[in-house]
């Protein structure tokens, strides 16, 4: 079952054998050693697995790395770029929107995708993109703030 | 000023030497045995410490959970950390700012007044006298005990404390790091254990084979008695074979919870044991006007984002263990019991975990790689749990049922009163009550039985007793406590434990006695608060929600006031929820005043009081754990909806200033007054009280459907 897999992870092309059934995630941290996306349901009902996969938010969880084959996977690690942190990471760290921070890594691939593609994002837009992630804490309205921030900042960086 | 009386954290670890450490140039070693769960205690304690020895937060490395070197502080709860914990790094470290200064002053033949520090060098007049805190430890010595005498410095001059201190911990966790989960050293050995569906369940078969061909790869099954663990270099291996060895086990015996558990009916049919506590006298009561009501919680589930986690390495007969256990110091006692190892070869390294709300199955992740680490010396092995196991065989939080009873006088208010508690226990954290409480241990071949359950005693604030007692001035107050010590589950502390559901139900019936009374909610309340600090929090969150002046809201809306003092000693918190509600409850907005005396981290109290609220607000809309073919028929978050982004509101909060009042544990202040106040506002809301928890949509739908 052992297969061949190339992706693009964080902008670095990847090529591994290993068993193609294995879930994404596990492949990201066992395997790449990529361990800022969480396991926390391993049924796609948490958000805590999230990555992009050509740039959409997607579960990690359950989804078979032969999934990936060809296509470009970017995790927390990856979202700054070449630059020293993401827009979003200053101002979750702004706004202090964290607790345990367990949430944060996937929160923040599913915040980086509704900035990418809406810079604008009203709190509606906001929630609808967080939905998909639950927090125990009870952070989400610091979260919410956070995103607005980024997009004034990432919308002021912008010539 | 802070009082000088020791902490307890103080009397269990008597030497400045437990404490705090002069060893690398420039950085302080600072020891707690409180542990960050996501709540800021690293932040916080790191801001006493370095306001009261004048050193820069930077400069303070705390050293927190580590069984070799950490004071033991017992568990991570109640409120306690900063109260208890945060006052012992006080004391110790103002002792130990006075001791060097005593030192410098006689070697310098100074006053004392002469001198100051700055960043932990001494100043004598503001000029560098060559001396600091690392050149003069070894003379000094902390091998001694704390006097807990030394003045601490007075509020008015707090640098760093009651400042804003962005949290230490986040910059790794917005990079997604800092967690236990992803510690991989080299040659781990990764392990999952078959969790017995209930109490004292026989393992009465297992497909071997068909469990190693789900695997794919060979792994170990290692079996003693009831205990069954499956080992593999590949986490993915072992997940595939616990889940296939979850659906093959067949189990038989033991005490399965029947479908009914949970039940106000079913709670109320235990066996008890009883208690009834009396104080007062009853004042003059109006024939016939006896007001009775009855309310009841489900069973709940603590609900961590991550599951749990742990590693552990057996080497020259010593066992070091990973944990995010909420008492690594207790941890490590029981599991050198249970593992019948002396306590002193095992040492315990906290490390975080996500948020624990109460007690979690950090420490029953610990003992199971403690006990296969035993079985594979030289190894590291890593056990992380299912999400199916966490919802299956965590601690649950208990149901309870509340019966409150009043005779009111002539002017309506509480003659008499009686609070009535059916709950089983609301701890069974390891040691308690003598047991190891370690779910690896218990299903061990000659496990010790199970010893007799008590609940957590009154003098550590109770736990189905938690907040029974109303702050309000009654004439008399009987509180009758029925404990259930035999029911098949195995409960434990939830965040509050039963303090939030008896405020909900004291909340819920004073807004009864009210509506009798024909006086608003709030008026009503303060005719029966004389205590000024509670006065002042109530009549804050009133003002801020605009309380008196906001009437006619449209139908279906409505606002609800909610009011605790939790524990009755830590913080005073009042919440008022605007919701509205169709076929189930949206919330609209949400005000809290709190007052925690002096608060040490202002934006990590307001962060607590959030996150509270909402986890209040879940607890009392959405949350139930309920049992069916003998075990949870919880299996996943799909079974236990929690609110999302899509359900949170608004939040207002207010800090009262009171920086010369001891500072009062506020972790869980604001849970039971924001249930409190959704079930205040949805009865007008609804035109229906509903006393019954959790208030879902399909309750509520019952409830219009039954008029």
């Amino acid at each position: 079952m052992t297969e061949n897999l190339s992706f693009v992870v964080n902008g670095r092309p990847v090529s591994l054998s290993i068993d193609s059934t294995t879930p994404l995630l596990s492949v990201l941290r066992d395997d790449l050693d990529l361990r800022g996306s969480k396991f926390g349901c391993g049924t796609e009902q948490c958000g805590a697995c999230m990555v992009l996969i050509d740039g959409k938010p997607e579960y990690s969880c359950s989804r078979e790395a032969a999934t990936v084959e060809g296509k470009t996977v970017t995790t927390v690690e990856g979202l700054s770029g070449t630059a020293g942190s993401h827009p979003l990471q200053q101002a979750l760290l702004d706004e202090q929107a964290g607790q345990c921070g367990y949430c944060l890594s996937g929160i923040l691939i599913s915040a980086a995708a509704l900035l990418a593609s809406n810079p604008k994002p009203s709190r509606a837009d906001i929630i609808a993109a967080l939905d998909p992630h639950l927090c125990r804490c009870g952070i989400h309205n610091r979260v919410i703030r956070a995103v607005q921030k980024a997009a004034t900042v990432i919308a002021g960086a912008r010539p | 000023m802070i009082s000088n009386t020791l902490p307890q954290s103080l009397i269990d670890n008597p030497l400045l030497s437990q404490w705090i450490a002069f060893e690398q140039r420039g950085s302080v070693r600072v020891g707690s045995g409180k542990v960050e769960i996501g709540q800021g205690i690293l932040t916080a304690l790191t801001q006493i410490a370095a306001d009261e020895l004048d050193v820069r937060p930077e400069q303070i490395s705390l050293v927190s959970g580590q069984t070799d070197i950490s004071p033991a502080e017992g568990f991570t709860s109640g409120s306690y950390s900063i109260a208890v914990g945060g006052a012992s790094i006080r004391l110790v470290c103002a002792e130990v700012r006075s001791l060097f200064l005593d030192r410098i002053a006689e070697t310098l033949g100074c006053l004392l007044s002469e001198l100051s520090i700055e960043d932990g060098r001494f100043l004598r007049a503001g000029k560098d006298t060559g001396h600091d805190y690392w050149s003069m430890a070894a003379d000094i010595g902390l091998e001694r005990r704390a006097s807990g005498t030394a003045p601490t410095k007075r509020p008015s001059t707090y640098k760093i404390v009651g400042k804003h201190l962005p949290r230490l911990d986040l910059p790794a966790k917005v990079v997604g790091a800092g967690f236990i989960h992803d510690i991989a050293p080299e040659n781990l050995l990764h392990a999952r254990v078959l969790r017995q569906p209930w109490r004292g369940a026989h393992l009465a078969g297992l497909d071997e084979s068909a469990v190693r061909k789900a695997a794919r790869i060979p792994i170990e099954i290692l079996r003693e008695g009831e205990f069954t663990a499956l080992t593999a270099d590949s986490e993915i291996a072992v997940m595939r074979a616990s889940e296939a060895a979850r659906t093959l086990a067949k189990w038989e015996g033991g005490t399965p919870p029947p479908s009914d558990a949970g039940t106000p009916a079913w709670i109320k049919g235990q066996p008890s044991r009883d208690k009834t506590t009396e104080t007062g006298k009853p004042g003059r009561a109006m024939a016939g006007r006896v007001i009775e009501a009855s309310y009841s919680r489900p069973f709940l589930t603590y609900g961590s984002i991550a599951t749990s986690c742990a590693l552990a390495e057996f080497k020259d007969g010593a066992l070091k263990v990973w944990s995010h256990s909420q008492g690594p110091a207790v941890l490590r006692e029981w599991l050198a019991r249970a593992l019948g190892l002396p306590a002193a070869e095992v040492n315990v390294f906290h490390r975080q975990g996500a948020g624990a709300y109460g007690h979690n199955t950090a420490d029953d992740a610990a003992f199971d790689a403690s006990f296969i680490a035993m079985r594979h010396p030289g190894r590291t092995v890593r056990v992380q749990w299912s999400r199916e196991d966490e919802f299956a065989a965590a601690p649950i939080s208990t149901a309870m049922v509340i019966a409150l009873r009043a005779e009111l006088n002539e002017d309506n208010k509480p003659a008499d009163w009686t609070i009535e508690i059916w709950s089983p226990p609301h701890a069974q954290r390891p040691g308690m009550n003598g047991n190891s409480n370690l779910l690896g241990a218990a299903a061990l071949p000659n496990a010790p039985p199970l010893k007799p359950l008590n609940d957590v005693p009154d003098e550590r604030g109770g736990g189905a007793t938690r907040n029974a007692v109303a702050i309000y001035d009654l004439p008399r107050h009987r509180l009758i406590h029925h404990l259930l010590p035999e029911v098949p589950i195995r409960t434990s502390s939830l965040r509050g434990l039963g303090a939030w559901a008896n405020v909900f139900a004291i909340e819920s019936f004073i807004d009864e006695l009210a509506e009798i009374a024909g006086e608003d909610p709030v008026s009503y309340r303060l005719s029966l608060l004389s205590d000024p600090r509670a006065r002042r929090v109530v009549e804050t969150a009133a003002r801020m929600s605009n309380w008196f002046e906001v009437k006619n809201l449209p139908e279906g809306r409505a606002r609800g006031f909610g009011f605790a003092r939790y524990k009755n000693i830590a913080s005073f918190a009042a919440v008022v929820v605007e919701l509205e509600v169709e076929e189930e409850i949206s919330l609209k907005k949400v005000w809290c005043a709190a007052d925690a005396g002096l608060v040490i981290a202002p934006d990590g109290a307001r962060n607590q009081l959030e996150g509270g609220i909402i986890q209040g607000a879940s607890f009392v809309m959405r949350e139930q754990v309920r049992f069916e073919d003998g075990r949870s028929a919880i299996h996943s978050w799909q079974d236990y909806p929690i609110l999302r982004f899509s359900d949170i509101p608004e939040i207002e909060i207010e800090l009262i200033d009171n920086p010369n009042e001891p500072t009062l544990g506020l972790g869980e202040a604001s849970v039971g007054p924001t249930g409190a106040a959704i079930g205040n506002a949805l009865a007008p809301a609804l035109g229906r009280r509903i006393r019954d928890l959790p208030l879902t949509r399909e309750r509520i739908m019952a409830t219009l459907l039954a008029e």
